[in-house]
């Protein structure tokens, strides 16, 4: 069916490109940041540097892994099938294979024709390839089938059935995961998650939003949004991840600092176990404190232990007032100053504290042609966003901060944003950095928690490892082009990224595992906000003691035992 | 000749990024609450005439005047920042101002302060008028160039590259006169920290309209506000399987 296989990665594009669209039209992204989302490329690029960052040391074959992301302005290259990419993988023999019977079970349970899609009986392949490739284009899963059940009793029956017949079961949610999670390894079957997304109540007093968990990010924050309230999760995938993924992966996203993470904000949820049991703990209380809070398993759970259905999280009121500042500073120490005074004058106001080095903005605008905000270079830069209720007083917290980190030289020079567009101009030289990352022929990207203190110490170190191993430099000799740093510095959330003119074996041994080696010596978190998946499950040591992985393994023999959700991956 | 002697009008306008919404009355679009900048064409208008001082021509003096609520103030600020001298805000809550109305109150500022010339936007964008540069042009008899994409000015004499159907038109004309901006003009700068704080500085006077013996009185009446009809069709699809079969059915792939 050559159509369908055409139109679904194109489906899929403008769904992300949509999301982007929409995403301007609320708060951020500039013109020129959305515009790209509409290339084809865009989708592409983001997820190559993504699927940089995990390299399976195991892997015999990673030349050739590195292959089909050479080109990375190429939507349709083939992925490689995971299980070729990583040989030391191997199907667990205790699955069973699924058969004509199975499916016969699946279609008589779900009933409606565009519940299943079956490549067991006949050939779906192109069909299928929707479901087993993911975003990064990095992995590919060989799923015969997939199953779209419609409500909580049908995922309940779904799993009963696999666990009973011994069926390896893939949870996913919108597909946009980034470390390989939200994709079969071989045949799981792929338990997606997108019919079930009705909200279920919104409560104009509390804000508390109770939903379906394939309710898609966009849409319940548009839902929340109707009733004067934001949904206290934002992130660029917004348009296409489900609120249950979200849930699943514990995203962070760019409203962390202010709202804080989903541990916090969920206060309920409904999951289904593998043996089908229907766990209702959709509580709509903010205290509850009977017991063990289980449901935080299901938080970052990554699947492993059970399929949320629903969720019943805390929204806040949205904020009318939003400003946005943009500074050049002189040294990370200045950045650390400017952090301080800005939680202490702007305190319950605050919304994002971002930082850049000016590396990371100068590739900004090469990339995208942009011109800076400020004029004269700075070697770091910071976005700075306030919310609130009311303009006059956010406007004069705002100026009395501004005219402090002025006077006292904190800042070097500074432009604030006098209209909704200049906010997304400048929101789009933070944003736009991760797309620019990868302009140049490719990028190997860490995402990693560090504390403030030492967090740009890594990048100074980093790159001075690239100047003296003759990896760096400014012509096509180099692989590497330049060494950016940038994050949520609120949330003391690095992001370090080498910017390379094409991949190349010995860049990825220059930083790995010394980047996994530095960051655990200081306690930080090899995966600050991405999960482990299939990506990063070999690196876990880095960050969690034996006894912390053994205890793990304990609750997923519990609640799992045997075996059969998103097996391969996590811990 | 003498130098430039240039008045920059802004308005404060409801942002042009936020989705305007009619009232429950149906007379007028909703404002309160709702996030309000300076009306963009002006923006431009501003940093033209900053451009021009910082193409050494002779610019004496940059005066942004507004006239609206108090909190038009913003307007005048950011307008300072961006590099006008000072500011004048006539305060008038109560009654929105007419095209015709405000072009009367420029002619007396233009009097008043001794502009030679005066750069708007070609519209402000919360009620499209497209009608205050002409009018004003009128009361004081000056020639005019509308919906400017470059201005260049020579001793004493202006030259304007503006947009028309289908290509450019270029017309020239001897100070004083009345230049309105299109979008391609130029494209406005942020305004700066060191700037913004510099502005607080300038002179910002405050008047009425008795002061300049204009009265606020209305001649046109807005009979109804509506929201342009909804966007008619659309079906909806169950799911993206749904969707490729209505698709196929429609011919579309
Ligand atoms: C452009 C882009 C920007 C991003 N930005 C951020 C960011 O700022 N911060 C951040 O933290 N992450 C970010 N991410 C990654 C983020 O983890 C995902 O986008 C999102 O949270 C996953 O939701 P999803 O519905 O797509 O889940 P999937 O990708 O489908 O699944 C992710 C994992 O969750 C499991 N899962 C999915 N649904 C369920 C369910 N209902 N029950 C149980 N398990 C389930 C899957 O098995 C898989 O392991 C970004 C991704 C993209 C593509």
């Amino acid at each position: 069916m050559p159509a369908i296989h055409r139109a679904l990665p194109a489906l899929r594009r403008i769904r992300i490109a949509n999301a982007t669209f929409q995403q301007a039209s609320r708060i951020r992204l500039q013109p020129s940041a959305a515009a790209a989302a509409s290339r084809p490329a865009y989708q592409l690029r983001y997820q190559h540097a993504e699927a940089q960052t995990e390299a399976e040391p195991t892997t015999s074959a990673s030349g050739a892994d590195h292959a089909p992301q050479e080109q990375p302005d190429r939507p349709q290259q083939k992925i490689k099938f995971t299980a070729d990419s990583y040989p030391s993988l191997k199907r667990d023999s205790r699955f069973k294979e699924l058969t004509e019977d199975d499916v016969k079970y699946f279609k008589e349970l779900l009933g409606s024709e565009s519940a299943v899609i079956d490549g067991v009986t006949k050939d779906a392949f192109e069909e299928l390839d929707a479901f087993n490739a993911d975003w990064m284009r990095k992995y590919r899963g060989q799923c015969r089938l997939v199953l779209k059940p419609e409500s909580t009793e049908q995922v309940s029956k779904i799993l009963k059935y696999c666990n009973d017949n011994m069926l390896a079961v893939n949870p996913q949610g919108g597909n946009t995961g980034l470390v390989g999670g939200s994709v079969p390894v071989f045949d799981e079957i792929v338990v997606n998650l997108a019919r079930m997304n009705n909200v279920r109540s919104f409560d104009e007093v509390s804000g508390i939003l109770v939903a379906d968990a394939g309710v898609i990010l966009q849409q319940a924050d548009d839902h929340a949004a109707q009733h004067g309230h934001i949904f206290p999760l934002d992130l660029g995938a917004k348009g296409s991840c489900q609120i249950g993924g979200n849930v699943a992966t514990n995203a962070g996203g760019l409203r962390l600092l202010r709202y804080g993470s989903l541990h916090g904000n969920v206060l309920g949820l409904e999951a289904v176990l593998p043996d089908g049991t229907i766990v209702d703990d959709l509580s709509t209380l903010r205290k509850n404190n009977t017991g063990y809070d289980l449901k935080q398993l299901f938080i970052g759970g990554e699947g492993t232990i059970g399929i949320v259905t629903a969720i019943s999280i805390l929204c806040p009121q949205r904020s009318p007032a939003v400003n946005v500042a943009y500074f050049g500073l002189e040294s990370y120490e200045k950045v650390q100053q400017a952090f301080r005074e800005a939680k202490k004058q702007l305190s319950e106001i605050l919304s994002a504290f971002e930082m850049m080095d000016g590396q990371a903005q100068k590739l900004y605008a090469k990339a995208n042609g942009a011109r800076l905000p400020l004029e004269g270079e700075h070697p770091f830069y910071c976005l700075i966003e306030t919310s609130g209720s009311n303009t006059d007083h956010d406007s004069e917290k705002l100026n009395t901060f501004l005219e402090h980190v002025m006077g006292e030289e904190i800042v070097s020079d500074g432009v604030v944003a006098q209209d909704e567009s200049q906010l997304q101009s400048l929101w789009a030289c933070r944003e736009g950095i991760s797309e620019s990352s990868q302009h140049f022929g490719g990028v190997y990207k860490y995402d990693l928690s560090i504390p403030l203190p030492q967090l740009y110490s890594l990048v100074e170190e980093a790159r001075s490892r690239f100047e003296s191993n003759g990896l760096m430099g400014d012509s096509d000799d180099f692989p590497v082009m330049d060494v950016i740093g940038y994050g949520h510095m609120g949330d003391s959330n690095l992001h370090l990224n080498v910017v390379c003119r094409r991949y190349d074996k010995e860049v990825e041994k220059a930083v790995e595992p010394w980047v996994y080696e530095w960051v655990a010596e200081r306690k930080g978190s090899i995966s600050a906000e991405h999960g482990l998946g299939l990506a990063k499950k070999p690196f876990i040591g880095y960050s969690r003691s034996e006894t912390m992985v053994k205890l793990m393994r304990q609750v997923k023999e519990l609640y799992d035992p045997n075996g059969i959700m998103n097996p391969y991956k996590y811990i | 000749m003498s130098g430039l002697r240039i008045l920059v009008p802004v308005k404060r306008v409801v942002d042009y990024a936020v989705k305007p919404r009619v009232n429950k009355a149906q007379t007028a679009v909703e404002t309160s609450g709702v996030k309000h900048s300076m009306n963009p064409f002006d923006e431009l208008s501003i940093e033209e005439a900053v451009r021009l001082r910082e193409r050494k021509m002779p610019v004496e003096d940059i005066l942004a005047f507004s006239a609206g609520p108090a909190k038009s103030q913003d307007v005048l600020r950011t307008a300072m920042a961006m590099g006008a001298d000072r500011g004048i805000l006539v305060v008038e809550e109560k009654t929105e101002l007419e095209p015709l109305g405000v072009a009367k109150l420029l002619a007396k500022v233009v009097e008043d302060e001794k502009r030679n010339l005066v750069i708007l936007g070609k519209q402000s964008i919360d009620d499209d008028a497209n009608q205050t540069g002409q009018m004003l042009a009128g009361l004081l008899n000056w020639p005019q160039a509308t919906q400017a994409s470059k201005v260049d000015v020579e001793g004493d004499t202006c030259t304007v590259v503006r947009e028309v159907d289908g290509g450019v038109e270029t017309l020239r004309a001897k100070l004083p006169m009345i230049i309105t901006v299109d979008l391609r003009l130029n494209e406005p700068r942020y305004a700066s920290l060191p700037n913004i704080m510099k502005a607080k500085k300038k002179p910002l006077e405050k008047k009425t309209l008795a002061d300049y013996g204009i009265d606020a009185n209305k001649r046109l009446k807005t009979v109804k506000v509506t929201e342009p009809p909804p966007r008619q069709g659309g079906g909806k699809v169950e799911d993206v399987d749904g969707m490729i079969s209505k698709l196929k059915e429609l011919g579309a792939i």
